[in-house]
C-alpha cells in the first residue's frame, strides 16, 4: 500500500510526541484502542484554566502508519483550539487532510475517539460531566 | 563490488530471484525451441520433449523420487495442493472420506480442505503446540478407518518450523492413509527424500529455490502404493492423465535447471544462508523485549520470524520499507486486519502477533545486507517504541495485559 505525502511527513517528523503529567489537574489524558486491535493511541491536552484553551497535546501511538499520522495531526489541530472548539473535530477531517485510504479510516476514527476521551477525563477532573457521545464506528 | 544496492530484499519465502544459470537454461525455449512438448511428428517437439524429459529428471533427483514419471508439472504449488487434496478426495471417495490437516496450514490447503468440506469431506485441522509443532500422536489419535489422506506442510512459510514429518508419515501409513506434504519452503533448501520420508504427494514450486514463477509441481508415487489422483481439469490428457495443458516449456526447464543447481549447492547454500541467520537474530534477541517465533531446535535457517514488542508491525516496517523489504504478521498489512492465523495459531500474546516480522534468506544474500538490515531495523524499532504508549507502561512497570482495553 502506497501512503499519501501527508501521511509520510508525519510518519518521518511526528509532531508533539511525549507525555504530560497525567497527574495535573490541567490535564486531560484518552487511552484508546487495544493491543489486539494492533493501535493504542494516548493523546493528552494541557487546558489554561483562564482561557479553556489547549495550550498543549501529546501522543504516543502504538500502531501503523496511518494511526501514529491521524494522532499526530491530531495533536497539531487541538494545540491553540478551546475545548468546545476540539470537541468539534471530526474523523473525516481527518481522513480528507491525510488522504487516508477506506481501510484506515478506523485509524482516524481513534484518533477522534482520543481527544474526546481527553477532554472528558479533563472535565470529570475539573468536576464537569463527562460529555456524551454517539458511539463511534464500530472498526 | 557493494551488494548495498537499496532496496534490500530479505522476502525470500515470498519468491527468490531467478538464478542467472537458470535464466540462460530457459532463454532459447522461448524462441528458436519453442515448439510444443506435445508435437510428436517434428524436431521442435522432439527438443521441448527432450528438454522437459531432463527437466523431470533433475526434478526426481532432487527429492529422490523413484522415477521422473512421478513428477507432474502444474502453475505452482497452490495448483498443486488443489490437485493432491482434491483429486484424491476424488479418486479414493468410495474408501473413505475424512483428511487431517493443520491449523497451520498455507492457504493453499486450508482453503482448499474448506472447500472439501462443503462438498461432504470431514476435515480435521489439528492444532499447533506454542512452538507450532505438530506431533505423530496427534495425527494417530485424529485418525479413523475413514481417512484416506494426511496432509502436513514440511516447512512454515511464516515460522521456518520444520514438522516431524517421517513419523507423521510412518503413523499415517499404520492407519492405512496417504501422507502428502506442501514441500514448498523446503524442497531445494534442505534435503528432501520422498522415500526415505514416506511421503506419497509433494506439492512445491520453481520460484521459491531461484527457478522461475508459474511452475510448479505435485510428486506422486508409483510404487508402494501406486497412488493416483482424479484430473481436477479436462483437456488432452497431458501429464498421465492428471494435468490436462500444454507445458511450459521454459518454465520447467528452468525449474529443471534450479533443481539441479540446488542439489549441488545445497550444502553450501544452508551454511552460508544459517550464518547470515544467526547473526541477525543474535543482533535482534540482544534487544529487550525481543523473541522468536517457531521452534527454534526444528527449523530451517531460511526463515526467521521475530517479534519486536510494543511496536507495531506495519509501522515499524514503514520506518525502512523503502531501503529493505520484509514481511509482516502484522494485521495492518492484509485487507482483513486480521493478524496472521499462523501466529495466533501458536496462542501468541496479541501485542506479539502484532509485532512480528519475518526475514526471509537466500543464496544471494549477503553479509554486507544483513548488516545493514540489522542497523536499520535496530533503529526503526528504537524509534517506534519512543512513540509507544506501551513500551512506556512497560518501562514503567506497568504489564499492558492487565489494563481493560476499551475494545473497538
Amino acid at each position: 500500500m502506497a501512503y499519501s505525502d501527508k501521511v509520510l511527513d508525519h510518519y518521518n517528523n511526528p509532531r508533539n510526541v511525549g507525555t504530560l503529567d497525567k497527574s495535573k489537574k490541567t490535564v486531560g489524558t484518552g487511552l484508546v484502542g487495544a493491543p489486539e486491535c494492533g493501535d493504542v493511541m494516548r493523546l493528552q491536552i494541557e487546558v489554561d484554566d483562564e482561557t479553556g484553551v489547549i495550550k498543549d497535546a501529546k501522543f504516543k501511538t502504538f500502531g501503523c502508519g496511518s494511526a501514529i499520522a491521524s494522532s499526530s495531526l491530531a495533536t497539531e489541530w487541538l494545540k491553540g483550539k478551546t475545548v468546545d472548539e476540539a470537541v468539534a473535530i471530526d474523523n473525516m477531517e481527518i481522513v480528507e487532510e491525510l488522504n487516508l485510504p477506506p481501510v484506515k479510516i478506523h485509524c482516524s476514527v481513534l484518533a477522534e475517539d482520543a481527544i474526546k476521551a481527553a477532554i472528558n477525563d479533563y472535565r470529570v477532573k475539573n468536576d464537569m460531566e463527562a460529555l456524551e457521545f454517539e458511539e463511534g464506528i464500530v472498526h | 563490488m557493494s551488494t548495498l544496492v537499496s532496496p534490500i530484499y530479505l522476502d525470500n519465502a515470498a519468491t527468490t530471484p531467478v538464478d542467472p544459470r537458470v535464466l540462460e537454461a530457459m532463454i532459447p525455449y522461448f524462441t528458436n525451441k519453442m515448439g510444443n512438448a506435445a508435437s510428436r511428428n517434428h524436431p521442435f517437439g522432439w527438443a521441448a520433449e527432450d528438454a522437459v524429459d531432463l527437466a523431470r529428471t533433475q526434478i526426481a533427483n532432487l527429492i529422490g523420487a523413484s522415477s521422473p514419471k512421478e513428477i507432474i508439472f502444474t502453475s505452482g504449488a497452490t495448483e498443486a495442493d488443489n490437485l493432491g487434496l482434491k483429486g484424491v478426495a476424488d479418486m479414493y471417495a468410495r474408501r473413505g472420506n475424512h483428511i487431517i490437516t493443520t491449523v497451520t496450514e498455507h492457504k493453499a490447503v486450508i482453503d482448499t480442505c474448506k472447500m472439501l468440506q462443503k462438498k461432504g469431506v470431514d476435515v480435521t485441522f489439528l492444532e499447533v503446540n506454542e512452538k507450532g509443532m505438530i506431533t505423530p500422536e496427534q495425527v494417530r489419535a485424529a485418525m479413523t478407518p475413514k481417512t484416506i489422506l494426511v496432509s502436513i506442510m514440511m516447512v512454515n512459510n511464516e515460522l521456518g518450523v520444520r514438522q516431524p514429518i517421517e513419523e507423521i508419515a510412518k503413523v499415517t501409513h499404520e492407519g492405512g492413509a496417504l501422507f502428502m506434504t506442501d514441500g514448498t519452503q523446503a524442497v531445494g533448501k534442505i534435503p528432501v527424500d520422498v522415500n526415505a520420508m514416506g511421503i506419497d504427494l509433494m506439492a512445491f514450486t520453481a520460484h521459491k529455490m531461484y527457478g522461475p514463477k508459474g511452475v510448479g509441481a505435485l510428486y506422486v508415487r508409483r510404487k508402494r502404493p501406486r497412488v493416483k489422483v482424479t484430473a481436477q481439469m479436462d483437456g488432452g490428457g497431458h501429464e498421465r492423465g492428471m494435468r490436462s495443458g500444454t507445458l511450459n516449456v521454459p518454465g520447467i526447464v528452468g525449474f529443471g535447471k534450479a533443481a539441479e543447481l540446488c542439489a549441488l549447492d545445497m550444502e553450501k547454500d544452508h551454511a552460508h544462508v544459517s550464518k547470515l541467520r544467526d547473526k541477525l537474530e543474535a543482533a535482534f534477541l540482544e534487544m529487550e523485549e525481543v523473541y522468536l517465533n517457531g521452534d527454534p531446535d526444528a527449523r530451517t535457517p531460511y526463515i526467521s520470524n521475530l517479534s519486536f514488542k510494543y511496536v507495531e508491525g506495519e509501522g515499524l516496517m514503514m520506518g525502512f520499507n523503502q531501503e529493505i523489504a520484509v514481511s509482516s504478521g502484522s494485521a495492518c498489512t492484509s485487507a482483513s486486519l486480521e493478524p496472521s492465523y499462523v501466529l495466533k495459531a501458536l496462542g501468541l500474546d496479541d501485542e506479539l502477533a502484532h509485532s512480528s516480522i519475518r526475514f526471509s534468506f537466500s543464496r544471494f544474500t549477503t553479509e554486507e545486507q544483513v548488516d545493514y538490515a540489522i542497523e536499520k531495523v535496530r533503529k526503526s524499532v528504537e524509534r517506534m517504541r519512543e512513540l509507544s504508549p506501551l513500551w512506556e507502561m512497560y518501562q514503567e512497570g506497568i504489564d499492558t495485559s492487565t489494563i481493560e482495553w476499551a475494545a473497538h
